[in-house]
């Protein structure tokens, strides 16, 4: 019987929470699809470490590399590994969180290992099909993975995060040498920089508040006035619309939605968003939806729990001071 | 240098899709097709290349019905040379799709793959990956922006966290964010001229490509909708439904 192999991603030896949903999804794929474990891979700086706190979430296996070529992540030699590990521990399955780097590395592993390839799955159903949004989250795919390899990316909030079982699992270095094209090589190409945005708040994707702001705001100065002190007085993480993000209000990575991060926080404030189902897809499944917005009509009131017909900078100050108020 | 841009077609995102009784598909008699959204932006970013002298040539592909032909003759008009259509009705899968592209990219001497990051229909976001592994050529995924020099792609990618730049060597595969540019329209008079343009029509079998597929869909459902719930007069009325009936504050 085969394994179900999780990429394991981390940040400095620290495993990510997204990580341990793929974790709690591979659990529902290998008994739905009987395979008979779960193993892990971790990669890069830190990897021996995550690998070890990983192989204490039920694991038999966690695999680590931390050689120079997994440094910085690049899709070539991340994917090559994965399929490597995926060699060594037998695996027929291989699941990674949907975020942008699970997203860039699977479908690479998934060629490697010939394998059916399904991505941002949010459910694993009795007889074995796997459930995926489309159109944006307006419809839900059933699919069916040929039979065979397959390879599964998860979304972040579709599953519960794994919790600590059992006694941890041997933790062991991958053999990189197995794979002869696995050494630096010109095509994998060179990282020439990063422009990380600030982490002053929470993680976007794993924030239990989200404060969201839209071309309302109409300025970057805004959304450092009337955001952020809303989102700070509620320990929030802050998003953003597309509209606000292509108008240089608020940087990329905060984007919510069909292209942006899907996020489903306990309350998510929208403020000065309209509601575009793309936005929609990236939040709707938030538990307690707050909107506020001058226009009676917006699309947003569809999916709110509670509406606030007003002009934003004038209620969203207000907001804060009764938050902070009502938290002293 | 020459681009080979992939173009999928898919409905239209300003309209409400239908599903027919049997779940087994959407309803498409009658509706409203596009390029995709990533793809426009792609066969943008190729004619931008051309224009400013790093391109030579830009050659469309896509895989789909006959009628797919008139968007491809959309993106002619936009600034693309030639297009091939791989004729297949039945279903596809981002594994066929990416069959069908890298074995293109092999009759061509391409130095670029440039396509969307996702397609708006199916939201998988995996099929440049998958060409890009299938041809072993090095990849750079959510381009917002792409320069060439001596024979590297220089790429800015949208990642979670902000913002990397990496540079890869051609004969590379690009895929293409929202924030890389926006497409222009293509003019009516080009419309008319690009019918003018090279338009090859291929099969799969012609072009060695099996019509398998590795994921197939059972069913498809509406997703259960969230019911409105109330206005609130007040941000004190706001804060109170918070703390008591919702409990979140
Ligand atoms: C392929 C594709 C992918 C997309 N992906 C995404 C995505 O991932 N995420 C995303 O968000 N969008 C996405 N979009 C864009 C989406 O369609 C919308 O254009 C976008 O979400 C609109 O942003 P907005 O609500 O901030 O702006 P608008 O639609 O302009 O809405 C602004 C709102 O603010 C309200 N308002 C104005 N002034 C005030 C005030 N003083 N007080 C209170 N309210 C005020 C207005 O009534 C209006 O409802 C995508 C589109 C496409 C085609």
């Amino acid at each position: 019987m085969a394994k179900a192999l999780i990429f394991i991603q981390h940040e400095q030896g620290k495993v990510s929470k997204g990580s341990l949903v793929a974790v709690s999804a591979a659990r529902q794929l290998a008994s739905a699809w009987g395979c008979d474990g779960l193993v892990g891979v971790a990669l890069g700086a830190g990897a021996k470490a995550a690998a070890t706190e990983a192989a204490g979430y039920g694991l038999g296996t966690a695999y680590f590399s931390e050689s120079p070529l997994f440094e910085k992540y690049r899709a070539e030699p991340y994917s090559r590994a994965i399929a490597l590990a995926a060699r060594e521990a037998g695996a027929s399955t291989v699941l990674a969180l949907a975020s942008s780097t699970g997203k860039d590395a699977l479908p690479r592993v998934a060629v490697l290992l010939d394998a059916a390839q399904a991505s941002d799955i949010i459910g694993v159903n009795g007889d074995g099909s796997l459930r995926r949004p489309m159109y944006a989250g307006n419809i839900i795919a059933d699919v069916e993975l040929a039979p065979g390899t397959r390879v599964v990316s998860v979304r972040g909030t579709a599953f519960p995060p794994a919790v600590k079982e059992g006694s941890p699992g041997a933790v062991q270095e991958l053999n990189v040498s197995a794979d002869a094209e696995l050494h630096e090589q010109p095509r994998f190409g060179e990282i020439l920089g990063y422009e990380m945005s600030k982490a002053e708040r929470p993680q976007l994707s794993d924030a239990e508040v989200v404060v969201s702001g839209g071309r309302a705001l109409g300025s970057s100065d805004n959304f450092e006035k009337v955001i952020f002190p809303l989102a700070d007085a509620l320990g929030a993480a802050v998003g953003a619309s597309r509209a606000a993000v292509d108008s240089g209000y608020a940087p990329n990575d905060w984007q919510v939605g069909q292209t942006g991060k899907v996020v489903a926080p306990k309350l998510y404030i929208a403020v000065g968003i309209s509601g575009a189902i793309q936005h929609l897809a990236g939040m709707k499944d938030s538990k307690v939806i707050v909107a506020i917005n001058k226009d009676p009509d917006a699309p947003i009131f569809e999916v709110a729990d509670y509406g606030l017909v007003a002009d934003l900078f004038q209620v969203a100050p207000e907001l804060t001071q009764a938050v902070l108020g009502a938290r002293s | 240098m020459k681009i080979l841009v992939p173009v999928k077609r898919v409905p239209d995102w300003q309209i409400k899709l239908k599903l027919l009784p049997d779940g087994s598909n959407i309803q498409t008699d009658g509706i409203k097709w596009i390029i995709n959204t990533f793809d426009e932006i792609a066969v943008e970013e190729a004619i931008r290349l051309k224009e400013k002298g790093l391109a030579t040539e830009i050659v469309l592909v896509s895989v789909g019905p006959a009628d797919v032909r008139q968007r491809l003759e959309y993106a002619l008009a936009m600034g693309a040379d030639s297009a091939i259509l791989v004729k297949h009705d039945g279903p596809a899968d981002s594994d066929l799709a990416s069959r069908v592209i890298a074995e293109v990219f092999r009759r061509g001497s391409y130095s670029m793959i440039l396509m969307g990051k996702q397609a708006i229909d199916s939201d998988s976001s995996q099929t440049a990956q998958l060409v890009a592994a299938r041809l072993n050529l090095p990849q750079a995924c959510f381009a917002s922006k792409v320069t060439i020099e001596n024979e590297s792609a220089i790429v800015t990618r949208e990642v979670d966290g902000g913002l990397e730049t990496i540079k890869i060597p051609m004969p590379c595969v690009v895929s293409t964010d929202l924030r890389l540019n926006e497409p222009r329209y293509a003019a009516l008079p080009n419309l008319m001229k690009a019918k003018k343009k090279p338009f090859e029509e291929i099969t799969l079998d012609a072009l060695g490509v099996s019509p398998d597929v590795k994921v197939s869909i059972k069913k498809l459902s509406l997703p259960e909708t969230r019911k409105a719930g109330r206005k609130v007069g007040s941000v004190a009325e706001l804060v109170a439904a918070l703390q008591g009936e919702a409990k979140v504050l």
